[in-house]
């Protein structure tokens, strides 16, 4: 007799929160398009027992000033328009990004730091040069953060950008900033389920909506922790499809900067020969950074290459195929 | 899968004779259950009982070893769907394939690049872990010359690809000793390939086209025929196909026993994508998801790198991350004169850091504290790379005798801890460092004392 195999589904009650950034010119803002992401009821790409509404998505990291401490091969691949953000967006935007990431740098060239006017000033460039919708991420210190921040919130009104980062020692000026004006936020933990979950419940404590908020759990790139983010992002999926509200955020993952940081991407001296082409291994870390995350539960990852743009979009492309 | 203690009782002769040792048939098979009792010690116990205890205690995934000249790849014995669960425990073998109607020199060099290939990270040694030989000619002689050639070039485990058992017959021949897996048995050569398999003892392919049942019912023919070592090739190619049925064969075998998908999965990224690239990013999905052997179509140390170290992160145990010793680490025989750092034990943190120290080429002490394994920030925030911990760490290894000067480094991750540790260490005098590994050699060459 033959055998017959029933395939095991799980019956998850939980789904991942859906999540719109941008607004078009309707909905009071000036996008081209916007970008939803979340909504799945099962693991990634796993068809056969949920559904996937909207795939992961690209973004593409740009920097307000000219990024200095950048890889030679990331400078190679951009040229001029690394000087100026607004062209450095459209450029983006024809690479193929699903969104733009500005990254203020806090200072520029000569170490002048940059003023709220200033960094209002920017984002209101890029929005003229692209369609599509934007994250702005501070510098990293707590008080420019939210100096700078507060005043793109302003400058973007009607825009649903994404506002980051909100840590849990510093959430509550960004996250009355983006309910002032619209926009949404990126909740950022250090690589642990339980602190994740807590900041959403702080963040939704001050009466933001939890279809604004934007969880990014901690990066490792490949070889420098990625099996610490993997495991707390499979975690904290599973929670989200189990039921567990304050997971459910969708996940974004900053790959391009954790990747390119590393040793194997930043320089080519010295290096073991085994390591092979210097170009050839950088996009490969970023692309096997970016395509692991994404098993893991990634929606949105940020890239810098554009030839790693093109590699983790067609993936993605293949990923949402339904099964054959 | 185990049994329950109380799925045990059910096949026990009920009786509390007491005769095991223990009180009643429960209790004994609730130390059963717990391992703590062997079924032995029962002198009633039926036949039936027996088998139905020994096969629950099998590996839901069978342990499938293939080796050459000492050289081993064994993989299986999977206990869980998601490594923090438990651990991933058998890494997948990752394979080049090369095919025998190459140009003999091209072939060569392949197999010659790619055996002699290893790369360090965190101290070990990663290499590719075997060859995959294709009898793409359809020559049996052909085929067998190659597997020689390859065999006279590297001491590694192969997979021998043919459809034609008497092919791979002629391989075998040229073998010597090692234990291939011969790929594969499909729905028109597995009475042959299944004589083959068992005949000599090697593990069998066995290949689907893309549905389970098919599959399972190919396994369960190739079983009968007498071959217990079986690996899976679901015969789905795609990135989203292998995915979903990697990811149903290992549930089968996990959650429901499946014993006919009970066997680890050998892939072929190269055959679902369109570009070497491509085919890198498929690989890296069967290391994370569930495959036993990954045989890849081209060798290129600049994926080869990535994908070794993505097999090292993915299968190491999230329980113990991998640490150091604590102590003073030298570098380049430093002198009383020369430089103190100081670190953490996390053993990624250790060696992103020993690597710079010794790119700088200025003799340096290394002060590798106990962070329980923690990397710089995270150690800190949970109190294990504090000021109290270092100034321990001073004292415990007598860093005092060892140099001359009063000056520690500590990373530039933790500056805000500079003034605490001041006190902590009265008479010292605490420096701040670079925040990232690979700006050390810059600060060495400024250090002064």
């Amino acid at each position: 007799m033959p055998v017959t195999v029933e395939i095991p589904k799980e019956n998850w009650t939980g789904s991942v929160r859906e999540v719109t950034l941008g607004a078009t010119a309707e909905q009071g803002g000036t996008r081209a398009r916007t970008v939803t992401v979340g909504g799945e009821t099962t693991l990634p790409f796993l068809h056969f027992e949920g559904e996937i509404p909207n795939p992961p998505v690209v973004a593409i990291e740009i920097q307000d000033y000219y990024p200095e401490d950048w890889s030679p091969l990331l400078k190679e691949a951009w040229g001029d328009v690394l000087n100026d953000p607004a062209a450095w967006a459209e450029k983006a935007e024809a690479y193929g990004a699903d969104l733009i990431m500005l990254r203020l740098r806090g200072a520029d060239s000569e170490g002048k730091k940059t003023t709220p006017e200033e960094a209002a000033a920017t984002v209101k460039n890029v929005l003229a040069a692209t369609g599509l919708p934007l994250i702005v991420r501070g510098p990293g210190q707590a008080e420019l953060d939210n100096e700078l921040l507060v005043a793109v919130a302003e400058a973007a009104k009607g825009e649903r950008i994404a506002l980051g980062l909100c840590e849990d020692k510093n959430y509550r000026t960004i996250v009355a900033a983006a309910l002032a004006h619209d926009q949404l936020v990126i909740s950022s933990t250090p690589m642990d389920v339980n602190l994740s979950k807590q900041l959403t419940i702080l963040i939704s404590d001050m009466n933001f909506p939890l279809d604004r908020i934007l969880m990014d759990p901690t990066t490792g790139a490949l070889g420098y922790g990625i099996e610490y983010g993997y495991s707390v992002m499979e975690r904290l999926r599973i929670a989200a499809l189990t039921g567990d509200t304050m997971t459910q955020q969708p996940m974004i993952c900053f790959v391009g900067e954790e990747s390119w940081r590393q040793k194997e991407s930043k320089v080519n001296e010295g290096v073991p020969e085994a390591w092979g082409d210097w170009t050839k291994r950088s996009i490969t870390w970023e692309a096997l950074t970016a395509t692991t995350l994404l098993h893991a539960g990634a929606d949105i990852v940020t890239i810098r290459h554009p030839e790693t743009v093109e590699i983790v979009k067609g993936f993605i492309e293949k990923l949402m195929m339904k099964e054959s | 899968m185990p049994l329950s203690g109380l799925e045990i009782y059910k096949l026990l002769p009920k009786t509390n004779c007491k005769e095991c040792g223990f009180p009643t048939c429960l209790a004994f098979a609730m130390k059963l259950a717990a391992k703590q009792a062997e079924l032995t010690a029962c002198p009633y116990v039926s036949e039936e009982a027996k088998a139905a205890l020994a096969a629950a205690a099998a590996p839901p995934i069978r342990l499938i070893a293939i080796s050459s000249d000492g050289r081993k790849i064994e993989v299986g014995n999977e206990t869980v769907m998601f490594r923090h669960e438990k651990t991933f425990y058998h890494e997948p073998g990752l394979l080049v394939r090369v095919k025998d109607t190459q140009p003999l020199e091209e072939f060569k060099d392949t197999v010659t690049k790619a055996a002699n290939y290893s790369v360090e990270r965190v101290g070990m040694e990663l290499t590719v872990s075997g060859f995959a030989v294709e009898n793409a000619s359809g020559d049996p002689a052909v085929f067998a010359e190659r597997v020689e050639t390859v065999k006279a070039i590297a001491n590694l485990p192969l997979v021998l690809i043919s459809k034609n058992p008497a092919a791979l017959e002629a391989a075998i021949a040229k073998l010597d000793g090692s234990v291939p897996l011969l790929y594969a048995a499909d729905e028109d050569n597995w009475q042959a390939m299944a004589e083959l398999a068992e005949k000599h003892g090697f593990p069998l392919a066995v290949r689907g086209e893309g549905d389970l049942a098919a599959l399972a019912n190919l396994v369960e023919q190739v079983k009968n025929a007498g071959v217990e070592d079986i690996v899976l090739d679901p015969g789905t190619r795609s990135p989203v196909d292998t995915l979903i049925s990697l990811t149903q064969i290992r549930r089968l075998a996990l959650k429901k026993n499946f014993r006919l998908l009970g066997y680890p999965v050998i892939t072929f990224p190269g055959e679902g994508a369109a570009s070497e690239a491509e085919e890198v990013a498929l690989a890296a999905q069967h290391i994370a998801k569930y495959a036993g052997f990954i045989v890849l179509d081209h060798f290129d140390p600049a994926t080869m790198y990535p994908l070794l170290t993505l097999r090292l992160n993915i299968y190491t145990d999230p329980q113990k991350p991998i640490q150091m010793e604590p102590g003073i680490y030298e570098f380049g025989d430093p002198t009383p004169e020369s430089p103190l750092l100081t670190t953490t034990n996390f053993s990624l943190t250790y060696f992103s850091v020993a690597g710079e120290v010794e790119n700088a080429g200025v003799p340096a002490w290394l002060l590798v504290c106990d962070s329980e394994g923690m990397s710089v920030l995270t150690a800190w925030a949970a109190g294990n790379f504090d000021a109290e911990v270092i100034a321990k760490m001073v004292k415990q290894f007598n860093v005092a005798d060892k140099i001359s000067h009063r000056k520690i480094v500590i990373p530039g991750l933790v500056a805000v801890i500079s003034g605490e540790l001041e006190e902590e260490l009265p008479g010292w005098e605490v420096l701040v460092g670079p925040r990232e590994a690979v700006d050390i050699p810059a600060y060495l060459k400024l250090w002064q004392n």
